[in-house]
């Protein structure tokens, strides 16, 4: 048996992990990787260096621009074609690997069971692909006749210079139908982020605000950065339907390009992945007077307070009663599941390095279940999302941030929405925040160990000082981990489970914890020999 | 087989001194093959009276993979086998690939079979090594010598030391050697001198001083190389010593390129200063 650490006076001082971890690195990446740690300390202002390029030679966890814009943000919207512009390999490992889910009305477009590319080969590297990326689309509206077609460049559309934007232009005044390009080439930025927010610049430029719908009720909202992993938008979509809360657009899980056109006219924007949306959301505050506020539906009780918060900001008699209606009832519920789970799951440790915000969310619900987390981080978030949005001015603008278009947004003069300007004033002097998220620093437990960008090397010293009993992370990650008698749980795909948002989210993970925490299988991983002797035998000579 | 390279600054002249020098090699009883490594596909054109070439590219795009080497390979003066690699339009895809393709494709077909007694391949090379696909014919050993064409123009000379910097880094790793600076005279002043002055600066030779005269342009737009148009010529007997001096050539070296400075320093010593 593994011996735990005790962490019942506080957890332990990391630093001698740390000093170990970085005694192995060259003098020059040591100073710069021990940047991206941090002993936490909530009281604290606390500075941690993300956001910067990956070391070569480390194993990281990080994808790719591409990945971000066409993979995370764009791919689980259902009635665009998101077709690929590049060499096949870019389009298939980048095909609903995180498990988005979708749910078309009967007759409604659905193209996210196809791989759409334009299969570059050779000759359309030294000829130029535009002639290919034109016959695609051309094929593409023959067979499919869809709404919007998005093109995404890969690495050698960067290299070889062909213009999908002008593409664009020129297929759509002769298609007719809505399409643009994203200059998404993976090698753009330093991670998966720089896609983020290229993508939140084109649904914005190319898709927000092109057309008006008339009202259908009296709270009409955005659920941003919500990617229905596993299911997730459909317990959420379910919480706010019987609330009485029009969910116009999810950017963009569970989604169609037609409700992002008219997301304009909502009244308010709900921010889940501050890392990959928060653009959007500041955009269309600016141009159309929505505010917004960050949410957290992963845990119950974040549920519950997100919830509130909506109910809130509206202000109305009948939808408070209603949402407290449903927390009650579903609370109840999930009440009765966690007294059987937690006792199983107390005292337990996890470590989770994944995402945006999904390393922060995610903590919520591991405390619901008594679990503690010792040490966690991002993949590809920024500063703000670890120490909170006050330090935005201080972050420094490098040129890897620079080569990503910065679009200037002003005010729409006719479709600015002034009440919702006095709405979000007399919210805030009821001490309501807005355009906020604290990050995860600060929620954070003292001398728990904040680690950006982490890698194999770091992961394995981790494991071997804390001994977790779960760690949460990525493919990339799973096996290795899971060698090192840890069970890891896939928080970019949820493995084959799922939903984890909303109450009926809560649950499920409850019961996956309690199944993954309660194993020992993970333990004897080891071959039998390496912990115990072999048989011994000796000869018996007869001469 | 010895394999040579041909660079040099855009428009100095590196195609025509290429043919020629081909032609005098060709005259000297050598089996020689013509390369041409650039998009506009016109580093055969003296050799095979035109621009008669189907591109090594534009093949493979319109046979697929079905491509014979005698679909690229177009025996021109003398029976020199000239290839053109082709390439893009001006401002579309990426022409350094197409030299890769181009190239790996004509190994594949066995263009350089034993059958065929090889004894001089030329690759003629755009412009300056502007990317990794133009530095294609120095990597993976396919060029071993290298010459470059310059005058005594400031930028001509600037290309030259710039090639050599290219030169340097796959010499060091690979097999590739300098062979010399070739001088094709602007009637510059003091042209020869500050040439081998240059050559000797970055460690090299200059293995042939071409002077200017107007033969050339009257071969060429006969579309023949000087040698097979005005044999006589005096201008042919320069081509032919040039051809000659490579043949005979025995100084290979890595070149050791000028800093800038230096570089502007030669140039007021012998140029603009006088």
């Amino acid at each position: 048996m593994v011996k735990k650490k005790d962490i019942t006076k506080g957890l332990p001082d990391p630093s001698p992990l740390m000093d170990e971890i970085l005694a192995k690195y060259p003098t020059k990446i040591a100073k710069k990787r021990k940047k991206g740690m941090v002993i936490n300390d909530p009281s604290e202002e606390q500075e941690i260096q993300a956001n910067i390029r990956t070391i070569p030679g480390i194993i990281t966890q990080r994808g790719c621009t591409y990945a971000g814009c066409k993979g995370v943000v764009l791919g689980p919207t259902r009635d665009i074609i998101n077709l690929v512009h590049g060499p096949i390999g870019c389009s298939f490992y980048a095909w609903l690997t995180r498990r988005n889910q979708t749910r078309p009305a009967e007759g409604e477009d659905n193209f996210m069971m196809y791989a759409f590319s334009t299969d570059m080969q050779d000759e359309n590297i030294v000829f130029g692909g535009e002639a290919k990326l034109k016959d695609a689309i051309r094929e593409a509206m023959e067979i499919f006749n869809p709404k919007a077609i998005g093109i995404f460049s890969t690495c050698p559309v960067g290299l070889i210079g062909d213009d999908v934007h002008a593409v664009a232009r020129e297929m759509k005044a002769e298609t007719g139908i809505n399409i643009f390009g994203f200059s998404c080439e993976g090698y753009r930025g330093v991670s998966q982020s720089a896609g983020h927010h290229i993508a939140n610049n084109q649904v914005f430029k190319n898709v927000v605000g092109l057309n008006d719908r008339d009202r259908k009720g009296k709270f009409q909202i955005n659920l941003l950065g919500e990617y229905n992993i596993g299911g997730d938008a459909f317990e959420l979509e379910r919480l706010f339907e019987e609330a009485g809360i029009e969910l116009l657009s999810t950017f963009s899980g569970n989604s169609t390009i037609k409700s992002m056109e008219y997301s304009h006219t909502a009244d308010l924007n709900l921010v889940m992945c501050h890392r990959s949306i928060n653009y959007i959301a500041e955009m269309m505050e600016t141009k159309y007077g929505i505010p917004w506020f960050k949410v957290n539906f992963i845990s119950a009780e974040g549920t519950a307070k997100s919830l509130r918060k909506v109910a809130e900001f509206f202000d109305d008699a009948e939808l408070t009663a209603k949402v407290e209606e449903i927390i009650a009832r579903e609370m109840a519920k999930v009440e009765a599941v966690k007294a059987a789970v937690k006792p199983k799951t107390e005292g337990k440790l996890a470590m989770m390095f994944v995402g945006g915000s999904r390393a922060h969310h995610y903590q919520d619900l591991f405390n619901e279940l008594g679990v503690t987390t010792v040490s966690a981080g991002y993949e590809f978030a920024h500063r703000d999302d670890y120490e909170g949005r006050h330090v935005i001015p201080d972050i420094k603008i490098d040129a890897d941030s620079r080569n990503i278009e910065e679009i200037t947004v002003t005010k729409d003069e006719e479709l600015f929405r002034d009440d919702l300007v006095a709405k979000k004033e007399a919210a805030v002097a009821k001490g309501m925040e807005f355009s906020d998220y604290v990050g995860m620093m600060p929620e954070m437990k003292k001398n728990s160990l904040v680690i950006d960008d982490v890698n194999h090397w770091e992961t394995e010293k981790l494991i071997e000082f804390y001994k977790p009993d779960m760690f949460c992370a990525g493919i990339k990650e799973k096996y290795v981990v899971q060698k090192l008698g840890v069970p890891l749980k896939q928080l970019h795909s949820y493995d084959y489970g799922g939903p984890y948002a909303g109450f009926e989210g809560a649950i499920n993970f409850y019961n996956e914890m309690e199944r993954m925490l309660g194993t020992d299988i993970w333990k004897m991983v080891d071959a039998p020999w390496k912990s115990e002797p072999e048989i011994v035998g000796s000869f018996a000579f007869n001469g | 087989m010895r394999k040579v390279a041909i660079y040099g600054k855009g428009g100095i002249g590196k195609s025509t001194t290429t043919q020629n020098t081909v032609a005098g090699l060709v005259e000297m009883g050598k089996n020689v093959m013509v390369v041409g490594c650039d998009p506009k596909a016109d580093s055969t054109r003296l050799l095979l009276g035109g621009l008669a070439q189907k591109t090594v590219l534009d093949t493979l795009r319109e046979e697929g993979e079905d491509v014979e080497l005698d679909d690229v390979v177009k025996r021109g003066y003398g029976q020199v086998r000239c290839v053109e690699s082709g390439g893009p339009e001006p401002g579309v895809g990426c022409a350094g690939r197409g030299i890769i393709t181009s190239i790996n494709l004509l190994e594949q077909l066995g263009a350089w079979d034993e059958k065929f007694e090889t004894e001089y391949t030329f690759y003629d090379v755009l412009g300056d090594v502007v990317c990794g696909g133009f530095a294609m014919p120095i990597r993976d050993g396919k060029a071993e010598e290298i010459y470059i064409v310059v005058s005594g123009e400031m930028m001509a000379m600037y290309a030259a030391n710039n090639i050599c910097k290219g030169i340097k880094k796959y010499a060091q790793a690979g097999t590739v050697r300098l062979g010399g600076l070739i001088c094709n005279s602007r009637k510059v002043e003091n042209e020869r001198e500050m040439i081998e002055q240059l050559a000797k600066q970055i460690g090299t030779q200059m293995i042939h001083f071409v002077p200017r005269d107007n033969m050339v342009q009257q071969a060429e737009i006969n579309r023949k190389t000087v040698i097979e148009f005005a044999p006589e010529h005096t201008q042919a007997n320069e081509y032919r010593a040039l051809a000659k001096a490579i043949d005979s050539n025995e100084m290979f070296v890595i070149p050791e390129p000028l800093e800038i400075e230096e570089l502007e320093k030669l140039l007021i010593d012998y140029g603009i200063a006088n």
